[in-house]
């Protein structure tokens, strides 16, 4: 495909002398590097509560962000307008941040390799409506039917489809389509009118309409949020202080999102402020772990064919056998840090400057029995599922919160515990990773990646391991 | 703006729409970053959206769009009224009734000109003064991620087919500084910033980085304390999230659903008699402050919590139908949908105690700086989260914690709060004083 065939230049008719002129101007007071970032953002969402279809939105978003770097300093323009005097304006605003002359040679565009790691034919967002309500409709019926304790569900859809184009004054011309769906559910359950407890649970990827009815249908999040809800019924405090936690495979793999994966974003590292700065090569987790984020796996919400500065996603060893191997690079920092890129810069959108963000963040499997894993814990936590987590990347201090908790008693799970919160510190909590089983699982689909206001979709994935150490925030 | 807002409803209801309202915004956005005494980003742009609610019958469906020409709009509304025919008949929905529309009169001082006239080398060196501030203020603060100056302007409009039509300005400036203190192997970052409408407002570059270096120089060498019962001390900018948790227990979408532990408990003593929770969308000049809420109904003054007791809860005009209230203006929302819930000012009330008398009566305690983690759950009041501090000893702060959680029941902590403070300040639209908590977990070693 050419650029005469892309979407931008069949939807707005610009051509690829248009976006020479566009870094033409940006570039037109000095800077070392530019680039234009297209997108096309078509949104739909639709939720259903107290067995109501209660709203259904749709819409469209379209920009350009214009960017010049001129040494380590960024100037950032943007416009919901494409065109072209709309253009040139933010890209005389982006200018301002170089002084001087042009020290660049400006390569000419040439197209990128192009591969699809999300071949989905229709995009759910180009789906009829009547089918999209039909997920929520089922779900909430599925989630009430589980347990006549089941008294409230809330179930949302939402999708999205979005067509970027990126040209950079080094010379990338590249175009991407990217959809995205997510199905959530919600569910609160009550005994013999004592307080309610709610559970929840979602998932989708890059994927389309047809995932939700062959591979995870709404009857699947719909009992996985019900199920919740109901063993939270039966739950005693958490315990508070240092424990041995064991952690269950999939989503629990916001460990190491948080723990690891913030802390080796290079721009902290090339600015000092992270707990993991000039620790390349060092022992920073347990032997047993080797992390990796890799934004090539086919459909999921992570994955990306480009990432939002046109550079091919690649897979990334971060962490291998506990030696700290590399940072995740965006453009900037790599050219700062003199490191190649890792495909890792990323944006929320036209408005946002990119910075590198983790793609599908996960441990590789290790050669424990997960059963064993939990057979060798006289007392302990074990975490089956997880709600939000966050770090202090100066510090290193992580936090997650256990949505869903049972105590392991000599060796076996015993009660269920309510929501409690489980704090460490990153370079140290991976030393104490004693087991790692060998039952590597992706999370369902559902993960919100927050960074200096800007949110990105990712992964996570773990399979069930043991830390030594840990504390509880609980209250017993 | 105003004019087009209408027409857009004019528009819907000629589409066939039974009922129509139009959210309309437009803003400029500027920030310039500093890291180090040298520039490192500047970002400047505008952007506008419009958004598109209908009723038909007792149907609804909702679009936007950020095209502006007549067939951008054409192609909204046709789509607004597409989605009406998948959404389920709710015998709740509905427009305000006309007697609650209206706007507030007078000058709220949600705009001040000046704003916009503010040149870029002026507000680049507004943020190098206060990340100077911070460098200079001690030899441990080795590193910074840098200060920045952020200003915004944004124009509001919202149209409704009962007639109603409004339209208000606003501007934001703010400036913060994050700096890093290092010593031996401990690193620790923290910040402080100011925001105000005006740049008068606005606190001093130096006064802003010399306290974000003294908070990250306090952090040095943190410890990791005990396991313990003890009073927890929620220093102001801590205390703010409480009243976030507040919020999001007596948000009417929360009480109808019984997704609240507060649900059910109007007229009740929920808290300790020393607490007054107040919503007051009113007060000019202030960042909740608005003419009107999202539905084009006045805000106002509601005492939510008065000595202890839950007075009401906040609504928007469905959540109030459903829970057989009037609305309380406190519908909010993006450029589109149904409308949400949302607050304006939310406080609590000043008590009489210095923060320090307030710690001179604790003998062994923890005063939370900051605190990090979703842990909270609104339906049962479990409240767990990761916490960042100094210890309290013999009536003094003593020396610094991390690495720690404080765990409680929402239920409990409003109970036993025992002491709040004197030092109400607004700078969001959420403000507390220092807070005391007689007890709650600390879980460390």
């Amino acid at each position: 495909m050419g650029i005469s065939d892309s979407f931008f230049a069949s939807r707005f008719n610009i051509t690829e002398r248009d976006l020479e002129r566009y870094l033409d101007e940006a570039l037109s007071r000095g800077g070392d590097y530019a680039d234009l970032y297209f997108e096309y953002l078509a949104t739909s969402a639709i939720s259903m509560d107290e067995s109501i279809v209660k709203s259904a939105t749709q819409g469209v978003s379209l920009g350009i962000g214009v960017r010049v770097i001129a040494g380590e300093r960024t100037g950032y323009a943007y416009s919901d307008d494409l065109s072209p005097e709309k253009i040139l304006k933010a890209a005389k605003v982006a200018a301002c941040i170089a002084e001087g002359p042009s020290q660049v040679e400006k390569t000419p565009l040439q197209e990128g390799p192009r591969r699809n790691l999300y071949p989905v034919i229709v995009a759910p967002t180009d789906t009829a409506f009547s089918d999209r309500v039909e997920l929520v409709k089922r779900a909430d019926k599925c989630a009430r039917a589980y347990d006549p304790r089941v008294f409230q569900v809330q179930a949302t859809y939402a999708d999205n489809l979005r067509h970027v184009m990126v040209a950079t004054s080094d010379g990338v011309l590249n175009f991407d389509r990217q959809p995205m769906a997510r199905l959530n559910v919600r569910a609160l359950a009550r005994q013999d009118g004592g307080p309610p407890q709610s559970g929840h649970s979602g998932g989708g990827g890059r994927v389309g309409l047809e995932f939700f009815l062959n591979e995870k249908t709404p009857e699947h999040f719909a009992t996985e949020a019900a199920r919740q809800a109901i063993v939270q019924l039966n739950a005693i405090e958490a315990p508070a202080g240092e424990l041995t936690v064991v952690l269950g495979p999939g989503w629990p793999g916001i460990l190491l999102h948080e723990a690891v994966g913030h802390g080796l974003e290079a721009d902290f590292n090339r600015k000092g402020t992270s707990a993991f700065s000039g620790r390349i090569g060092q022992q920073v987790a347990s032997p047993l772990c080797t992390v990796v984020d890799d934004g090539t796996i086919r459909n999921r919400r992570g994955s990306l064919n480009l990432d939002d500065e046109g550079s091919v996603t690649q897979r990334n060893v971060l962490i291998e056998n506990g030696i700290l191997r590399g940072y995740l690079q965006d453009k900037l920092s790599s050219r700062i840090m003199g490191s190649p890129q890792t495909g890792s810069g990323r944006r929320e959108s036209y408005a946002h400057i990119p910075m590198p963000r983790m793609t599908n963040t996960f441990l590789m499997p290790g050669e424990s029995d997960p059963a064993d894993i939990i057979r060798s814990v006289s007392k302990g936590l074990y975490c089956a599922n997880f709600g939000g987590g966050q770090v202090d990347i100066t510090s290193g201090n992580f936090v997650f919160s256990a949505s869903e908790s049972y105590l392991i008693e000599d060796g076996h799970l015993t009660r269920p515990v309510r929501n409690a919160t489980l704090i460490g510190n990153g370079p140290e909590s991976m030393r104490h990773v004693s087991m790692v089983g060998s039952n590597l699982e992706l999370d369902e689909g559902m993960g919100v990646c927050g960074k200096e206001g800007q949110s990105v979709p990712v992964g996570v994935g773990m399979p069930t391991i043991k830390i030594d150490k840990m504390t509880v925030g609980g209250t017993a | 703006m105003r004019d087009l807002a209408a027409g857009i409803v004019k528009q819907a209801l000629a589409a066939g729409a039974t009922g129509a309202e139009c959210t309309m915004s437009e803003g400029d956005e500027f920030s310039a970053n500093v890291r180090m005494r040298e520039l490192e980003t500047l970002k400047e742009a505008g952007s506008r959206g419009v958004g598109l609610r209908i009723l038909v019958g007792k149907r609804t469906g909702s679009a936007y769009t950020s095209d502006f020409s007549s067939e951008g709009i054409r192609l909204m509304v046709r789509q607004a009224m597409e989605l009406a025919e998948v959404t389920t008949e709710d015998p709740h929905l509905g427009l305000p009734d006309p007697a609650e529309l209206g706007s507030l009169e007078g000058d709220l001082a949600l705009y001040c000109g000046e704003v916009a006239q503010m040149e870029t080398p002026f507000k680049i060196d507004l943020a190098k003064q206060a990340e100077a501030a911070a460098l200079d203020a001690d030899p441990r603060i080795s590193n910074s991620e840098g200060a920045s100056c952020d200003t915004n302007l944004a124009r509001h409009v919202f149209a409704n087919s009962l007639g109603f039509t409004g339209e208000y300005r606003s501007s934001n400036c703010s400036l913060s500084a994050v700096p890093v203190a290092c010593e031996g192997e401990s690193m620790e970052r923290d910040y402080w910033f100011s925001l105000a409408r005006s740049f008068a407002g606005l606190e001093k570059p130096a006064d802003i980085g010399r306290i974000a270096a003294e908070r990250a120089l306090r952090r040095l060498g943190a410890v990791k304390v005990q396991t313990q019962k003890v009073p927890v001390v929620f220093e102001p900018r801590t205390a703010r999230s409480l009243l976030g948790n507040i919020f999001e227990a007596v948000h009417g979408e929360s009480i109808y659903r019984h997704a609240s532990f507060l649900a059910g408990k109007l007229g009740e003593k929920v808290a300790s008699e020393k607490l007054t929770v107040i919503d007051d969308g009113t007060i000019p000049g202030l960042f909740g402050t608005s003419p009107f809420d999202d539905e084009g109904v006045p805000t106002r003054r509601t005492v939510v919590i008065e000595r202890g007791v839950l007075k009401t809860y906040l609504v928007n005009t469905y959540t109030a139908r459903k829970l057989g209230m009037k609305t309380t203006g406190n519908a909010a929302r993006g450029i589109t949908g149904n409308a949400g819930i949302g607050h304006g000012n939310l406080y609590m009330e000043r008590g009489h105690k210095s923060p320090e008398e307030i710690l001179k009566g604790i003998p062994n305690g923890f005063y939370v700086t900051e605190l990090i983690g979703f842990g909270i759950n609104i339906v049962t009041g479990d409240y767990s989260r990761g916490a960042t501090g100094l210890w309290i000893r013999n009536g003094e702060l003593a020396f610094p914690v991390s690495e720690v959680t404080i765990a409680g029941n929402l239920s409990n902590m409003l109970q036993n709060l025992e002491f709040i403070g004197s030092d109400l300040e607004f700078r969001g639209s959420t403000a507390a004083p220092t807070l005391c908590i007689g007890e709650m977990t600390v879980g460390g070693r």
